[in-house]
C-alpha cells in the first residue's frame, strides 16, 4: 500500500494535526512502512466472521436516576490556560 | 534492617508489628530517589513532603486492614491524582492538575498507602522503551545505557531501583510486564475489567488496564487485592468476587497445566531467553505441574491486529486534548481551528503524531473495511485461538519480550522494528487475559530476562500462585541491580 504525502495531508486534516513541510515525506514513508506490514492480516480468510469489538459481552450499564451535585466549576475551569470565571474562553467560532 | 531490600509485604509486616513507622519508610523511599533520581529519571514529579506528611498522620492512626498500610509506592503519570500534576509525560498536559482522584488511587489511600509521586513514561503510554516522554528517557537501573522498558518504565525502574515498594502502572499491550522484565521485577496485567479504569487517561480504551509491578508475586496479588472490584464509574468493569488473593496463593501447582505454545519459541528469539524461560517450565514441573508443548498459530497476527486496534482508539480517545478545557494551548492562533492545529501539533510529540494519524487512517473511509473492520475479525480469531488452548491448559508460558534490554537510542530510529518485538505480550490485551511478568535468571551480559505466565479471564489467581511457586523455589526476583541499594 502506497502512503502519499497527500494522504498524510488529508488524515492530518481530520486529527487536527499540521506537519511542517519538511517532515511529511518522512512520515509518509514511515506509515508506509507499517500499513504494508499490517497487510499480513490479508494472509488470513476471515469471511463471514463477525467482527470482536469488545472480549466481554458488554450491556447497557444504568444508574439510578438520583439528582446528584455536579463537580466544581472553578476546579474544572482551573486546569484550562483559557479562561474566565464562568466559561473556557476560544476564539470567536461564528461570524 | 535494609529497608529497600525488604518486599512491599515484608515491610507492611514490619510497619504493623511497630518495628518501623510508616515515615522511617519514607524517609528510606526519599533518600533512595535523592540517590537514584539524577541516573535514572524515573520520576516526573516527587511528592516527598506531601508523603511525609501523610506518613506521620497515619503514624498517629490505627492500622487499617491492610497488608501495604504505611507502604511507600507511586503512580504512573498517566493516572489521575487530584491536585498533583498528571502528566502523561506530554507537552500538551502542561501542568495539569486533576481535580479528582482515579478509581486505584482512590482505593490505595484507603487502604494506606502513602505516594511518593508520579513515574515517568513513554508519552500517553505510546512506546516499548519509556523514550519518548517530553520529560526525558527513563534509563534502566541495571544498564544505564539501556532502555527501561515501556512504556511504564519508571514504574519499573523506580521498583528495581529500591525508591519505592510498588507502583501501579498501566498495560495496553504490554506496558507493565515488558518494563518488568527489562528490569528484573514481577509485573501484572489483570484480567480486563477487574480493575476500575476512572481516573485513567486513556490510550485504547478496550485494552487498557492497570496493575502492579512490585518485587514478587505476593506483592502483586496483594496490590490487587486492594484495586480489583466493580465500580460504577467504569462501565466495562466486571462484577465479581475480589479480594482474596493474597491470602488463596498456596504455591501449590501439583496437576497444574501449562501449555508452552512453540509458535512463541521460534525465529527471532534470543536463544539466552529461550533457555530461562524454558527453565521456568522445569522448576514448576518438580513441583508437580505438567508440562507440553503445542501450537499456537496466530502469532504473526497479533502485532498488526494489536497496533490497528490500539491506533484507532488512540486517534479517538487523544482528540481532547486540543488545548481548551485542561493542558498546554499554543499562542499566536488565527481561530479556533488553527488553535487546535498548533496547540495539537506542538504539544505532541512524534510518536503519538505518528499513532494519530495512523489510527485515523485506518478509520478513514475506504480503509475502514481493509483494516479497522479486517484487525477486528481477527482478532475474534485470536480470542478463539486462547479460548481453544485455555481448554487444554491452566496457564501459558512463554517469554514477556524476544531479548533483553536495548540500548537507548536503538529502538527510536525504527518504529516497526520497536512494535515487532511487543509479540509476546499484546495478544493477552486482545482477548482480554490475565498475565504476569517475572524474572527467570540474567543473560549474558547481565541483564534480567522476564518469563509471562498467561491465564484464561478471570484466571487471576492461578497465574500469581504459579508465579508464586516459582518464587518459592528460585530467588531471581530477589536480584537487585548493581547500584540499585539506597545511598
Amino acid at each position: 500500500m502506497k502512503i502519499t504525502e497527500e494522504m498524510v495531508d488529508y488524515v492530518s486534516v481530520l486529527s487536527r494535526l499540521k506537519l511542517p513541510e519538511e517532515e511529511k515525506g518522512p512520515m509518509a514513508a514511515e506509515l508506509e512502512k507499517i500499513v504494508s506490514y499490517m497487510d499480513v492480516l490479508n494472509g488470513l480468510d476471515t469471511s463471514g466472521i463477525e467482527p470482536l469489538s469488545h472480549v466481554f459481552p458488554l450491556k447497557n450499564v444504568l444508574r439510578e436516576d438520583a439528582v446528584a451535585p455536579s463537580f466544581d466549576r472553578d476546579a474544572l475551569l482551573k486546569g484550562s490556560m483559557g479562561r474566565d470565571e464562568e466559561a473556557f474562553l476560544v476564539p470567536k467560532t461564528v461570524e | 534492617m535494609e529497608l529497600t531490600k525488604l518486599t512491599a509485604l515484608e515491610l507492611g509486616k514490619a510497619i504493623q508489628t511497630g518495628q518501623v513507622s510508616p515515615a522511617e519508610a519514607v524517609q528510606a523511599a526519599r533518600a533512595a530517589i535523592a540517590a537514584h533520581q539524577g541516573e535514572n529519571n524515573a520520576f516526573i514529579t516527587v511528592t516527598a513532603d506531601a508523603a511525609l506528611e501523610r506518613a506521620r498522620t497515619l503514624t498517629a492512626g490505627k492500622a487499617a486492614g491492610s497488608p501495604l498500610w504505611g507502604v511507600p509506592m507511586a503512580f504512573k503519570d498517566n493516572i489521575c491524582t487530584r491536585g498533583v500534576k498528571t502528566s502523561c509525560a506530554s507537552k500538551i498536559l502542561g501542568d495539569f492538575a486533576p481535580p479528582y482522584d482515579a478509581t486505584v488511587v482512590e482505593k490505595l489511600t484507603g487502604a494506606g498507602a502513602v505516594s511518593l509521586g508520579k513515574l515517568n513514561m513513554d508519552e500517553f503510554a505510546m512506546g516499548s522503551t519509556s523514550e519518548t516522554s517530553f520529560y526525558g528517557a527513563v534509563k534502566n537501573p541495571w544498564d544505564l545505557t539501556r532502555a527501561p522498558g515501556g512504556s511504564s518504565g519508571g514504574a519499573a525502574a523506580a521498583v528495581a531501583a529500591g525508591e519505592v515498594w510498588y507502583a501501579i502502572g498501566s498495560d495496553t499491550g504490554g506496558s507493565i510486564r515488558q518494563p518488568a522484565a527489562y528490569c528484573g521485577v514481577t509485573g501484572m496485567k489483570p484480567t480486563y475489567g477487574t480493575v476500575s479504569r476512572y481516573g485513567l487517561i486513556a490510550y485504547a480504551s478496550s485494552l487498557d488496564q492497570m496493575g502492579p509491578i512490585a518485587r514478587s508475586a505476593a506483592d502483586c496479588a496483594a496490590v490487587l487485592d486492594l484495586i480489583q472490584g466493580r465500580d460504577s464509574r467504569d462501565g466495562t468493569s466486571l462484577p465479581g468476587e475480589y479480594g482474596n488473593l493474597l491470602a488463596s496463593l498456596t504455591g501449590d501447582v501439583k496437576g497444574l497445566k501449562i501449555g508452552i505454545p512453540a509458535d512463541c519459541f521460534g525465529e527471532g528469539l534470543d536463544p539466552e531467553v529461550r533457555k530461562a524461560v524454558l527453565a521456568v517450565a522445569d522448576v514448576l514441573k518438580g513441583r508437580g505441574a505438567t508440562v507440553e508443548e503445542f501450537s499456537l498459530p496466530v502469532m504473526e497476527y497479533v502485532v498488526p491486529t494489536y497496533y490497528i486496534i490500539a491506533c484507532a482508539e488512540a486517534s479517538s480517545n487523544l482528540s481532547r486534548f486540543d488545548g481548551v478545557k485542561y493542558g498546554w494551548r499554543a499562542e499566536d492562533y488565527e481561530d479556533l481551528t488553527d488553535l487546535y492545529n498548533k496547540t495539537r501539533t506542538q504539544g505532541f510529540g512524534r510518536e503519538v503524531q505518528r499513532r494519530i494519524l495512523l489510527g485515523t487512517f485506518v478509520l478513514s473511509t475506504g480503509y475502514y473495511d481493509a483494516y479497522y473492520k479486517k484487525a477486528l475479525q481477527v482478532k475474534a480469531v485470536i480470542k478463539k485461538a486462547y479460548d481453544e488452548a485455555f481448554e487444554k491448559y491452566d496457564v501459558l508460558l512463554t517469554p514477556v519480550s524476544p531479548t533483553t534490554a536495548p540500548r537507548l537510542g536503538e529502538s527510536l530510529s525504527d518504529p516497526l522494528k520497536m512494535y515487532l518485538s511487543d509479540i509476546d505480550t499484546v495478544p493477552v490485551n486482545l482477548a482480554g487475559l490475565p498475565g504476569i511478568s517475572f524474572p527467570c535468571g540474567l543473560d549474558g551480559q547481565g541483564l534480567p530476562i522476564g518469563a509471562q505466565l498467561i491465564g484464561p479471564a478471570l484466571g487471576d489467581l492461578t497465574v500469581l500462585n504459579a508465579a508464586h511457586a516459582f518464587q518459592l523455589e528460585t530467588d531471581h526476583h530477589k536480584q537487585t541491580p548493581k547500584g540499585g541499594d539506597a545511598a
